[in-house]
């Protein structure tokens, strides 16, 4: 896949990346950090230059003081909660950074535990405190919260967008929830086979492609598949709910245990699509 | 009465050559299995020799260049003041080639298991390559690190065609257990070859249980 990309965020600002998996994002965001290379472009920051291919110019990601969480945290298996903390910061630098992260994320309890030890939303404050206790410019986050339910999803939005307020850094996010985009990001990219199909504000990117509001559609998924006289009987998982649907047989070859649909009421009519 | 001393210098001979290949095959692992370089093929091909040939054919080759008459047991012997044919130290340059798959295959595999994200999250945090194999890479292959120290000290205690072509049988110089057991067989002596016998094999299945349990005890700590 080849990538074309050209993108600006104004500095403080909030910018979440989508599209479908394998359209670039992670890639982006990887070259952004400096751990992969691009063939050519040019990366510059507070007009400090982290990439110009064409003079040779790339910045090891040492250097480039972001911070980065991973989308499997990355946490270090080895080391304890206030270890993983210390990581990053110069050795002998005193640590009331570190315990005010602490008590910040509500980690203090929890300071001498491994991360084996811990939850799945504790797991995900280590890292995102372990990337904030060097005061990054920049902070690049790939899908961290889409391991989480959704109580836990919350909060810790709430907490990222009180840690952005209060130390005014970049964020750039990768994500698909379309909810989070409106309540995190001040802008929104989208990506495609590796170029940008849509940018700008959330609420200018969607309300393109919205649909009338007589047309509604619902994500479902596929529980039961069953061949009646003239027709499929399928109980699926949709909105919630457990629902039974009558198909015309030709959608047999189309759909199968577990898979992914929408159902799209426009017109007094149902359309189905397979995803 | 049993005479010790072929014991005592099979486990002298394994934990030098056991200690000065976790030293030397460690940056090896690394450079296979991080490195960019064409000839990684031609580099695993040679270190995985020993794997496949007869001990014999290493101990031969091994015998004809450290010979004083040879260039390179001239030059050892010039440079150094140490001979290399049936002496010690020239057990312990066999051993150490002779059993480098042993060490650097495992901690080949064991650093390539480390998680990319760990080693980038590292570098992110503004560590560089050395203080991240150091601090990263090492402590979480502890128990490919373990296991590869094992193997090579197990396989340098089993060692007998190269030992027994270079070093031969000197009391207290190059008489390992293995070549002991030999000797004693060789003179009929079936209760003085089974008593070292016995010594090896339960000293090796003490060494072996051990590892087993504490990897257990390590990959539990890990997940």
């Amino acid at each position: 896949m080849s990538m074309a990309i050209a993108l600006s965020i104004p500095k403080g600002e909030r910018l979440a990346i989508t599209g479908p998996s394998g359209a670039g994002k992670t890639t982006l965001l990887r070259q952004i950090a400096g751990l992969s290379h691009p063939q050519r472009g040019t990366i510059i920051q507070n007009s400090q230059v982290w990439l110009d291919s064409s003079q040779g110019i790339f910045m090891p990601p040492q250097k480039r003081n972001i911070g980065f969480v991973f989308q499997d945290y990355a946490l270090f298996p080895h080391l304890t909660v206030i270890q993983n903390l210390s990581y990053g910061l110069p050795k002998g630098k005193p640590t009331p950074i570190v315990d005010r992260f602490l008590r910040r994320m509500e980690l203090s309890a929890l300071a001498h535990r491994r991360p084996s030890q811990l939850s799945g939303g504790q797991q995900q404050r280590v890292a995102l405190a372990r990337a904030l206790v060097r005061e990054p410019e920049l902070l690049l986050l790939d899908e961290p919260l889409s391991a989480l339910d959704s109580d836990m999803r919350h909060s810790l939005q709430n907490l990222l967008l009180e840690l952005q307020h209060e130390q005014g850094f970049t964020m750039i996010l990768v994500t698909h929830h379309l909810g989070e985009i409106f309540k995190m990001a001040q802008s929104v990219v989208q990506l495609n086979h590796g170029q940008i199909t849509a940018s700008g504000s959330p609420v200018e990117v969607y309300p393109k492609r919205a649909l009338p509001a007589d047309s509604l559609t619902l994500y479902g998924e596929v529980l039961i598949i069953e061949i009646q006289d003239d027709h499929l009987r399928l109980l699926a998982w949709i909105d919630h709910q457990v629902r039974e649907l009558k198909l015309p047989l030709e959608y047999r070859a189309q759909l199968q245990l577990g898979q992914a649909f929408t159902l799209t009421y426009q017109h007094q009519q149902a359309v189905l699509a397979p995803l | 009465m049993m005479d010790w001393q072929p014991l005592w210098l099979t486990f002298k001979l394994a934990s030098i050559t056991s200690i000065m290949l976790l030293f030397l095959a460690t940056p090896l692992a690394y450079w296979l299995a991080f490195g960019r370089f064409k000839a990684r093929g031609l580099v695993e091909a040679l270190i995985g020799m020993p794997l496949v040939l007869p001990p014999s054919v290493i101990g031969f080759y091994l015998l004809l260049a450290f010979s004083p008459s040879h260039w390179f047991g001239a030059w050892i012997e010039s440079v150094f003041g140490i001979r290399l044919v049936f002496s010690f130290p020239g057990l312990i340059v066999a051993s150490v080639i002779y059993s480098l798959p042993f060490m650097v295959y495992p901690i080949r595999a064991g650093l390539q298991a480390v998680p990319q994200s760990l080693v980038d999250s590292s570098y992110i945090l503004g560590k560089g390559p050395i203080e991240t194999f150091f601090r990263i890479l090492l402590p979480n292959s502890k128990p490919a690190l373990l296991t590869a120290f094992v193997l090579t000290f197990a396989h340098t205690v089993g060692e007998f065609g190269v030992v027994l072509m270079i070093g031969g049988n000197i009391p207290g110089v190059t008489k390992v257990a293995s070549v002991a057991i030999y000797n004693e067989v060789e003179a009929l002596n079936y209760s003085m070859a089974n008593q070292y016998a016995m010594v090896l094999f339960f000293i090796s299945f003490i060494i072996l249980l051990f590892v087993y349990s504490v990897n257990n005890r390590l990959l539990r700590v890990r997940k």
